[in-house]
């Protein structure tokens, strides 16, 4: 009986097992071999931490992640911003035969990948594009104007396209909670802006909390929103990582730069959640 | 003494739908009084409306002599207690019970004094530090009142608090409260579709039916004197036997199966076709003779109903198949009474009390 309970445990847990190490313990095993590796002056191949060094020399190197860093963290604070309203609408405002409509009606742009629709806001955005046209041709401008390539659109197209993510565990966290939670609230003396940020707030604290962690490592990890509506002054980390491994063809520096990114989010997310007093666990149960 | 809360003319019309129906009434300062009535009556309207989470189609309320039409839910001096409680699942329980203090910008020191102070009240001393999911059923409801009754409110709302829990606890919740109103003196107003909550805990009882209210009196007239017949049928266990008229004044009836009985007109009706009502405790069984105000019959056991001291039996009058509800006390007397026994039985004209029959 025992062994037979062995057996099944074993097979329904070889795949995950094998998933684990094959597609993420080994590579990045790889990884950071690679990254403490270095050619010495005759070309041999010898241990060092020269890649990390050069990081912490080079002035546009630390620019770089910071600001990617700080926009990152911007970025999921816009998203927050953005879907809370949308999300407390859909559950606690509209009827529930709605809501379901209005779910779909949410989801529905991210059916088409993320590529179709950055080209989108390129072809509204760009200085032949829609918008601008629409501006010109009413007179409220005498010549158009690039909107895209600067920072602002950026973020813009980072914020839209990570929204979903913050969006759909806000619902679920929300979903959950009984309306007479915020009744209760009011008939103690609770003013709604009270009701919001000591009710609402810290019942959807989990939810909040993983779409966070979600959107910003989506955010922190672009490469192709930035890279397209950012623009050569996007200063992406990963566009970075990208430029060793491919423009340099310098997998080695790569591979600490990639590093130092992994080290950088997992940094943020432990000082964000201790700061908001959240376990991981529980957020992304 | 001024009442706690005068309601005049209020209505509440859903689109077709009047749910509370031009109702005036008072409270009185320092009372128990429930609102009795079955789902759908409009009782958690009337209350909703007093908490201030939803507006009158017409009509004043009126708490403290304050008129309340302008004030949101968080200005009232009314707390609520939901029927599903509403803790905060987020708060341990000092804190929860702190929630109201807090909002009024009371000190720290003084909030805590008050909160251990409210804890000791409802026996939860110690419990401010756990959890709301550690909690019992009845503890929670006891945090629940805590919450709003560490406020003092003028009047408390209670909207069916005792629904979810197990028919022990809430026996006994239902003498707590009641202890605890007495001890605390707020006014308390209970709602309930529960007959033996209203009854038990109440100084004055409203019996809702449709929107309006059908009787306010106390537990004891309510089940005495039922005023009409929705709350002759609806408070406590009654025998319904539909009769005809056979003389006014005095009243005699005569029902379906040929049996005779004098009785107790209640509303004014020129209808010759009455229900007649008779609780079963009314019931006299083995009766030595009784005056001539008094009606005899003879029963027929069909089945006993062994309840403890809520004993009954059901029997069916005279020669008919009409089955009567009969209380049957545990004692000594009626020990032998078995299936199938004949016995004497009787019920006294003001027991017998006859309402018009409701058009089907």
């Amino acid at each position: 009986m025992k062994t037979h309970f062995r057996l099944g445990l074993f097979i329904f847990l070889t795949p995950v097992l094998l998933w684990l190490l094959l597609l993420i313990v080994v590579p990045h095993l790889e990884l950071l071999m690679m990254s403490l590796q270095g050619k010495d002056d005759m070309g041999k191949a010898v241990w060092t931490f020269a890649n990390y060094r050069h990081f912490f020399v080079e002035k546009i190197y630390w620019y770089t992640f910071v600001r990617t860093a700080l926009y990152a963290i911007t970025v999921t604070v816009l998203t927050f911003c953005v879907t809370f309203p949308v999300a407390f609408y859909i559950t606690k405002v509209v009827s529930p035969k709605f809501s379901g409509f209005l779910t779909i009606l949410l989801l529905m742009p991210f059916w088409v990948s993320e590529l179709v629709r950055v080209y989108g806001w390129m072809i509204l955005l760009r200085e032949s594009g829609v918008i601008n046209h629409l501006l010109v041709s009413s007179g409220l401008m005498d010549s158009p104007v690039e909107m895209l390539y600067n920072d602002i659109s950026m973020l813009m197209g980072l914020v839209y396209t990570s929204m979903l993510f913050m969006v759909v565990p806000l619902i679920s966290a929300l979903e959950g909670m009984d309306d007479s939670l915020i009744e209760a609230a009011h008939d103690l003396g609770a003013s709604p802006l009270t009701i919001f940020f000591r009710i609402i707030i810290p019942y959807a604290a989990p939810g909040i909390t993983s779409g966070s962690i979600v959107v910003f490592m989506l955010a922190l990890g672009n490469y192709l929103t930035p890279k397209l509506m950012g623009g050569k002054n996007s200063l992406w980390f990963t566009e970075q990582i990208y430029n060793e491994f491919i423009a340099s063809f310098n997998w080695n520096q790569g591979a600490a730069f990639g590093f130092l990114l992994l080290a950088l989010s997992s940094v943020i997310i432990w000082f964000g959640l201790k700061l908001s007093r959240q376990e991981l666990g529980r957020a992304l149960s | 003494m001024a009442p706690v809360l005068e309601i005049q003319n209020l209505r509440k019309e859903f689109d077709a739908f009047t749910a509370v129906d031009t109702l005036n009434f008072q409270v009185e300062e320092g009372s128990f009084f429930s609102i009795l009535g079955p789902s759908g009556c409009g009782k958690t309207t009337l209350l909703r409306m007093i908490a201030g989470f939803q507006e009158p189609t017409s009509g004043t309320l009126c708490i403290r002599g304050r008129d309340m039409s302008e004030v949101p839910p968080n200005r009232r001096p009314v707390n609520l207690v939901f029927q599903n409680l509403a803790l905060f699942p987020m708060m341990n329980v000092q804190e929860n019970i702190a929630f109201g203090l807090k909002r009024q910008g009371v000190g720290k020191d003084e909030i805590r004094k008050r909160v251990d102070a409210m804890l000791e009240r409802v026996d939860l001393t110690g419990y401010g530090k756990k959890n709301i999911s550690q909690l019992s059923g009845g503890q929670k409801q006891r945090v629940a009142i805590a919450r709003s009754l560490v406020l003092e409110p003028s009047l408390l709302l209670l909207d069916e608090p005792l629904g979810a829990l197990d028919l022990k606890l809430r026996e006994q919740m239902k003498i707590e409260l009641k202890k605890l109103q007495a001890e605390v003196g707020t006014t308390f107003m209970y709602i309930t579709h529960d007959q033996s909550e209203a009854l038990v805990m109440s100084d004055r009882v409203a019996v809702m039916n449709r929107g309006r209210f059908e009787q306010i009196d106390s537990p004891r007239n309510l089940y005495a004197n039922p005023a009409t017949r929705f709350v002759a049928g609806f408070v406590g266990e009654t025998n319904i036997l539909p009769v005809s008229v056979v003389s006014r004044s005095p009243l005699k009836v005569v029902t379906s199966f040929g049996l005779e009985l004098q009785a107790t007109q209640v509303n004014d009706s020129s209808s010759d076709e009455l229900d007649l009502f008779i609780r079963p405790e009314a019931i006299i069984l083995q009766h030595d003779g009784g005056g001539d105000d008094f009606n005899r019959f003879s029963l027929t056991v069909r089945n006993i109903l062994f309840d403890g001291s809520n004993t009954k039996i059901l029997a069916t009058i005279g020669a008919s198949d009409y089955e009567l509800t009969v209380a049957l006390p545990q004692n000594e007397q009626f020990a032998h009474i078995g299936k199938g026994d004949v016995i004497d039985a009787g019920v006294h004209l003001s027991s017998c009390r006859c309402y018009p029959r409701e058009a089907a």
